[in-house]
Order: C-alpha cells, then structure tokens, then sequence
C-alpha cells in the first residue's frame, strides 16, 4: 500500500557491457575528435554554451554550474574523464542536458560537448566490449565501442564516471 | 478515487482525529469531568472507528471501539472521567497510531493495553456512586441531560433526507441500534410514498415510528442519528412520565431540538472555515515556478529600463507588481502557525513528566507566530531534544527545588515570536542551569579543551554544542543517547538559522533558536570577486568596511583586523577561491557572524541587495562546504550564495588554507 511516486527509472546498467538488447537510438557527439554516443532517451535537450558559473573548491570533472530553465544544473566535462584536451569553446561547442539517476536521485547534469552529431541507431551486433588493454583510458569508464563506418564510437559508463570523477579527492 | 487515495485520505483524517484525541485528553488532565471535553473525545473515537471500519482497519475499529465504550459511559455519567482512565487511553494512543499506520503493532500489546483500560473502567465503576454526581454535575452544567434512574418509554419519529442512500447511509442498522437500546416496536410511516410512476428507487420515502423502553438517556438515542441529524426529522417524545422527567424538558425548547441546533452551528462553522488539503510537494512545484517568474521579470525589467518604449516600460512595471504580490501570497500560502508543532510536546511533557518524576508545566506563549511549513518539520526533532535536556537536566527533583525556594512543580516554556524576517522560538526552564563546572571538568575530559584553559561565559556554554559533548553523569532513557546538541546545532544551521544558550546558575537556562522566516526565499548581499558573483545572506552580515591598503599590505595569507578593539579575522576570497586574478583598488570587508564567531570576507566590490530565490546545488557539489545553495540573477546567470557557517568554522579551525583550484 505505498504512495511512492513512481518514476520511470533511467537504467543504464540495464544495457549490460555484454552488448545491447536490441538497436536503440543513441545521441552522437564528438569530444576532441573522438566520437561518443548516449542514449537518446537520456537526453532532455540540447542547448547552446550559455554563461557558466564556477564553482570554487569542486572537483575539477564538474567545475561549475548553469541556469537551465529555472534549475541550476552542473556541468560536467567528460574529456576530463577520458584524458582528453580540453579545447576552448567554438561556435560548435554544445551542452548536452541528460537526466540521470545518480545515487538514487534523478538528476540533470549538463555535459559539455564539442560537437553533437546526430541520433543514430546501434545494433548490438556492431558494438564489442571495450579491449582490456592497448587503450589509454581507463576501461571501466567504457561500457562498449560500437563499430559504424570504419568509425568507432565510445559509449561511455556515466554511472561509473560519475561516482569516481565527482569524488572531491578527484580534483584534476 | 482509487482504493490508495481513500488510504491515504484516512491515514491523514486519522492522524487528525488521534491528534485531537490526545489533546482532549491531556486537557481532561486538568479540567476533569469537563462535559465538553469528554464529548469531543468520545465523538473523535467514534469517527476513528467508523472510518477504521469503512477502510477494513477491523483491528483498528475494533481496539478504538473498547476505548469508545468506555468514554461512553463517561459521556453518560455512567462514570467519571477518571486520571487513571485518561492515562490508560492516552499510552494507548500510539498502539492506535501504529494500527492507523498500518504498521505492526504486537497483539499482546494491545491486550495489556486493553486490560489496563478495563481496569481503569472497572475501578471507575467502584467508585461511580460518589463520582458519579460529580459527573452528572458537569454534564448538566454543559446543558446535556442527566443520567436517568430507570427505564423510561420513547416515541421515536424519524425521517431520512429522500436521498439519504446516495451519501451511503443505511436505516437498517440504525434501528438494529434502537433495538440494542432496549425492546422496541417499529412501524414504518409509509405515508410519503408516491404513485409508482413517480416513484424514484433510488429514493427514500419512508419514515419510521418507533417505541422503544430503554434506561439509557436521551442522548443514546440521538447518538444512533449522529451522522445524519444535519438532514432528517427526528422527534423524540417521552412517552411514560413515571420515571425522572427529563430537567430540561419544561424549559422552553426540547432539548433534542437544541441539540440539534448546536450541531448544526458546529458543521456549519466548520463549513465555513473550508480548507483545502495539497500535497506538499505540489506547493514546491508552484514555489519553483513563482521564483522562476520573479527571475524572468527581473529579466525584462532590465530589458524595459534600456528601452524607450513607454508601453513596454508599464507592462514591465505592472508585471514586477504582480510578481511580488504572486511571492507574497506563495509564502503565505506556505505559513503554518507554529501551534501545530507547540502542540505535539504536550504528550511529550506528559510522558518525562512520568519518566521523570518530577512535576513540570510547559507554558507555550506565541502559537500563532507562523513559520515556513518545511521549516517547522524540521524543527519538531531539535525542540524535542531541547524539551528533553530541559526536563531531565534543567529541572531540579521536587525536593531540590523546594529546597531551593521554588515552587515543587518546574516550568518549562516554549515560546515563539516574531522578529522582522526571522522567528526566534526559545525553549526556557526554571531549573537548576548549566553547571559550570561539569562542562568544563567533561570537555576537559573528552579533550574539547585544554586543562585549565581561560574561556569567557559564552564559550564554556557553547561546549556543550560541541560534537561528543553530553554532561549526563548517567546516560538515562531520555537524553544522552549519543544525539547530542551538536546535532540540534547542526539542524538549526542547516536551516540557516542560530542558537543561543543563555544559563543563569540555580535559575534556569534558555536556548534562543533564531530560525529565517522561509528557506525558500533570502535577503542577500550580491557582492563580486574577480569577476564572479556571489550571495552573502544579508541575516548573517554586521557591517561592510573598506579594506585599507595598510591593512592589505600588513599580511598576506590569515590576518586580522582591528574593529572597535576586537580582533576579528579576514578571509581573501579571491585567495580562497583561487582566482588568479588581481585585486580590486578598493577592496571591501563584509563582516558575517554566526552568533558566537565573526569574520570578514574581502571581495572586490559590493553590488547591493538581492532578494534571493535559493536553489539547491547538485550532489557533486554537497560536499564543497562553501557554499549553501545557489541563485539565477537578473541576467539569467548563476550566482552562489556563500555557507556563512561553513566559512566562520573554516576559518576559525583552520589556517585558512585555500580551496583546491577548480579546473
């Protein structure tokens, strides 16, 4: 006899690193060069870079905030996560707002993109694990690579990202 | 309406009506025998049981119904309202509470409960010939008639409302009720009944005759019609006059008729004080959405002040109006009186007045100062702990105190009163106060301090709000349970509100809880360093200076400064923010206090006041400590609104040290 509101839950781990139940439409966006892809479902909107504010003393992955229609959201930098250069922000450059769950709280966080492709499907026959070695980022952070057009596409682990970048002793 | 929402409808009427059982209750404590009482008790159980019943609570309806039949009798002066009865149904209170919860509730429980009631009853009945007369003084005072003697013979007449069946209601059981009263005969009065094509089967035509021999009083009978007299005829005519004739009969106005009367002024009272039950969260939605609006008219204020049309210019006018009305209102609508929290501790006063042995009075002054509804549930455990500390370890033993030269019984006060835009609510005893000695013997012990260290008042005192700290020599049910005032400290700043304990030896101690009107909304110093801005709440700020250069040049890293000959401690926050930049020419000092610590903050400029929406920050930045929350500005921007506790602790425990950089 619970009254708990129930809320769609917005489960990554349901797509286990073993491959992808079936083709869903993934978001693609490119992070210095190397491109990424989220699921679609996860992502609430795409906006334009609008004026950040930083927050002093916070980790580094997720150095500031931003106004999102009335929300103050923060901001993270996945290519903080994957070791890549951090460019400045051109006329291409994007956030991408997603709505997460993150220590059992749904919450909206914007990710800086350098560019956002399009909405693509992936099949599961075309991604494959992440190779446990030979690549420099940490393979934990990987959930899978997809594999279109002689292009490899990186989708990464939020959760995991997530719970070791936002940690304060992360700071970068 | 699903199945849920009747639960959930019942849970919150429940609550109610166990709340006004308790304090009924507690008011017959000292008002014993008192009629009016005893009527809004016995009237809230029968609720209870009725509605326990509809939602198929059985266990519910059917422990209430046992404290029910008691109170009945004491309704019917069949016996008093005793100590021992009150006190046997208030400890049942919470086994109802958990059985209107739904939650497990051990059956034997129960049963103890249920025989200490019956024991209480029982022994009422002993004592009932005395008493009794008491009671039926008191009940013929409130103008209800007295018991009477014998049997006496009725004549009932009713009719229903013809469409009585669409709100549920079933004459069946009600003449099943009649006839539980004593024999009766019943004819029906079929005199309404229309030609069958007129005739609506849904309706109800019939009325009823019913003679019935009974030794209950008058009100058993009206009590079987409780929940429809608003709507039907009912006539009641005493039929033998052999027995006692009722005291009010040949007064004027049958006394059914004024009853009736009365209750009818009583549901239309209530009427008229209509209320309208919200989720709280949907008030959080529509406060988000208000601060959103005032964001966006600050927006297009600024927008019309850099245009020349006129027509813009008194629209943007017009909407700031309505804006600002639209918050006033949204806060309004959030205010609850803080009675409803005072409320809850009479039980609690009760029950460390039983703990305890000793006798205590809490006196509440001020019920009908209003506070944020967030707010004072977030408040009802730190007062609690207070209430708790104050009973156990302000409050002399009986003896100690007349000893003392005062009065055996010890007094508690809650009070609550309003200060521009803060509320202080202040917990006082008259008891022995804060000994000294103890606390200065227990943080020497528990290394909060050095041995022998020089401390003024006020510091001594606030060890105890120190995390670790507990001055009960011997850990007792009621406090030191290892929840200590650090954690009432900690609540209450979490509110952004202050504490102050103020303790005169063998007087008595006091704990001022100064509590911000609302969370949602703060009056803030919009002030900038480097090129960011940031919110100091102005409640927290005791003057602005100007950082002279002498005073700039003497030190770099933690410095003081010179205020009226107090040396009070600056913090560069362009330094601990790691900035990078270069400093202002003419910096300024704005100087925040917690109560007991003060600091001043160096920015680069002061930008004036800014009434502040607050906005939580992200899980990821919780644990960044400087800062409480954030705000959307004018221009669509985000500023954050500086954690003036967190920053007076940083800079009073630490050297200062700078944040790690951020990027």
């Amino acid at each position: 006899m619970s009254t708990q509101v129930t809320r769609e839950p917005t489960k990554l781990r349901d797509v286990s690193a073993s491959g992808l139940l079936e083709g869903k439409d993934f978001l693609t966006f490119d992070l210095s060069g190397e491109t990424f892809a989220l699921e679609a479902i996860l992502v609430r909107e795409v906006l334009d870079r609008s004026p950040e504010t930083n927050v002093p003393g916070a980790p580094g992955f997720v150095d500031a905030v931003a106004n999102f229609r009335g929300r103050i959201i923060p901001l993270a930098d996945l290519r903080l996560a994957f070791g890549l250069a951090v460019t400045e922000a051109t006329q291409d450059s994007r956030i991408i707002v997603i709505e997460f769950n993150f220590e059992d709280e749904a919450n909206l966080i914007g990710l800086r993109a350098d560019k956002v492709f399009e909405v693509t499907t992936i099949t599961p026959d075309s991604t494959e694990p992440a190779p446990r070695l030979g690549t420099r980022w940490r393979p934990d952070f990987i959930r899978c690579l997809a594999k279109r057009a002689g292009e490899v596409i990186v989708l990464p682990d939020l959760a995991r990202i997530f719970t070791v970048c936002g940690q304060p002793e992360h700071a970068a | 309406m699903s199945e849920e929402d009747g639960i959930e409808v019942f849970r919150v009427e429940s609550q109610e009506l166990l709340e006004q059982i308790e304090q009924g209750l507690l008011d017959l404590e000292h008002k014993p025998g008192d009629a009016v009482l005893v009527a809004s008790v016995f009237r809230a159980l029968h609720t209870l049981k009725g509605s326990g019943a509809m939602f198929g609570m059985d266990d519910l309806a059917d422990f209430v119904h046992h404290c029910e039949t008691a109170f009945d009798r004491v309704r019917k002066g069949q016996a008093p309202a005793t100590a021992a009865l009150v006190t046997a149904v208030l400890n049942a209170m919470d086994f109802m509470r958990a059985l209107a919860e739904q939650r497990k509730a051990p059956a034997e429980e129960g049963e103890r409960l249920l025989a200490a009631l019956h024991a209480a009853v029982g022994g009422a009945a002993a004592g009932a010939v005395e008493a009794g007369a008491v009671a039926a003084g008191a009940a013929q005072a409130a103008g209800t008639p007295a018991p009477v003697a014998g049997a006496a013979r009725y004549r009932i007449r009713f009719g229903l409302a013809s469409d009585v069946f669409v709100n549920g209601t079933r004459p069946l059981p009600m003449l099943d009720e009649l006839r539980a009263l004593g024999p009766c005969r019943v004819t029906a009065v079929t005199d309404n009944i229309p030609p069958l094509g007129a005739l609506d089967p849904t309706a109800c035509y019939l009325g009823w005759d019913v003679e019935l021999r009974t030794e209950q009083p008058r009100d058993a009978i009206e009590d079987v019609f409780m929940f429809v007299r608003d709507d039907m005829t009912l006539k009641i005519d005493v039929i033998d006059d052999a027995v006692v004739a009722e005291p009010q009969t040949d007064a004027g106005a049958p006394p059914a008729a004024k009853a009736v009367a009365a209750e009818a002024a009583d549901a239309k009272t209530v009427r008229s004080d209509a209320t309208v039950r919200v989720p709280a969260v949907r008030l959080d939605e529509l406060m988000d959405r208000v601060g959103e609006l005032v964001i966006a008219q600050a927006r297009l204020k600024q927008i019309a002040a850099s245009s020349a049309d006129l027509n813009l210019r008194s629209v943007a006018e017009e909407i700031e109006h309505l804006a600002s009305e639209l918050r006033d209102s949204m806060m309004s609508v959030r205010m609850v009186p803080v009675v409803q929290l005072f409320g809850r501790f009479r039980r609690l006063i009760h029950d460390l007045s039983a703990e305890t042995g000793k006798e205590i009075a809490l006196v509440t002054e001020g019920e009908t100062t209003e506070l944020d509804k967030t707010v004072i549930e977030r408040l009802a455990d730190p007062l609690v702990h207070l209430i708790r500390n104050a009973a156990d370890h302000g409050l002399e033993p009986p003896a100690e105190r007349l000893a003392a030269g005062k009065a055996a019984r010890g007094t508690i006060i809650l009070s609550a009163r309003q200060t521009g835009a803060e509320v202080v609510i202040s917990v006082c005893d008259d008891g022995r106060g804060v000994n000294r000695a103890r606390v200065r013997a227990k943080a020497e012990e528990n290394g909060l301090i050095a041995v022998g260290a020089p401390l003024s008042d006020p510091e001594l005192l606030n060890l105890i709000f120190q995390p670790g700290f507990s001055t009960a020599a011997t850990i007792t049910n009621l406090s030191g349970r290892g929840v200590g005032m650090d954690v009432v400290k900690r609540t209450i700043e979490g509110l952004r509100g202050a504490l102050e304990l103020t303790s005169q030896p063998g007087d008595g101690s006091k704990v001022d809880l100064r509590i911000p009107l609302t969370l949602a909304i703060i009056d803030g110093l919009l002030v900038r360093v480097a090129n960011a801005r940031y919110v100091i709440p102005v409640s927290a700020v005791e003057e602005c200076l100007e950082l002279t250069p002498a005073q700039d040049l003497r030190s770099t890293g933690r410095s003081f400064l010179t205020i009226r000959d107090a040396l009070v401690p600056f913090v560069r926050l362009r330094e601990l923010f790691r900035t990078g930049t270069k400093p202002d020419l003419y910096q300024k000092i704005v100087v925040i206090s917690t109560g007991t610590d003060r600091i001043g903050l160096v920015v680069d400029q002061i930008l004036g006041d800014y009434q502040t929406v607050i906005k939580p920050l992200s899980t990821f930045h919780a644990q960044v400590g400087s800062f409480s929350g954030a705000t959307i500005l004018g221009d669509g921007s985000v500023a954050l609104i500086l954690d003036v506790a967190a920053l007076t602790a940083q800079a009073a425990h630490h050297d200062s040290a700078p944040l790690r950089a951020a990027g």
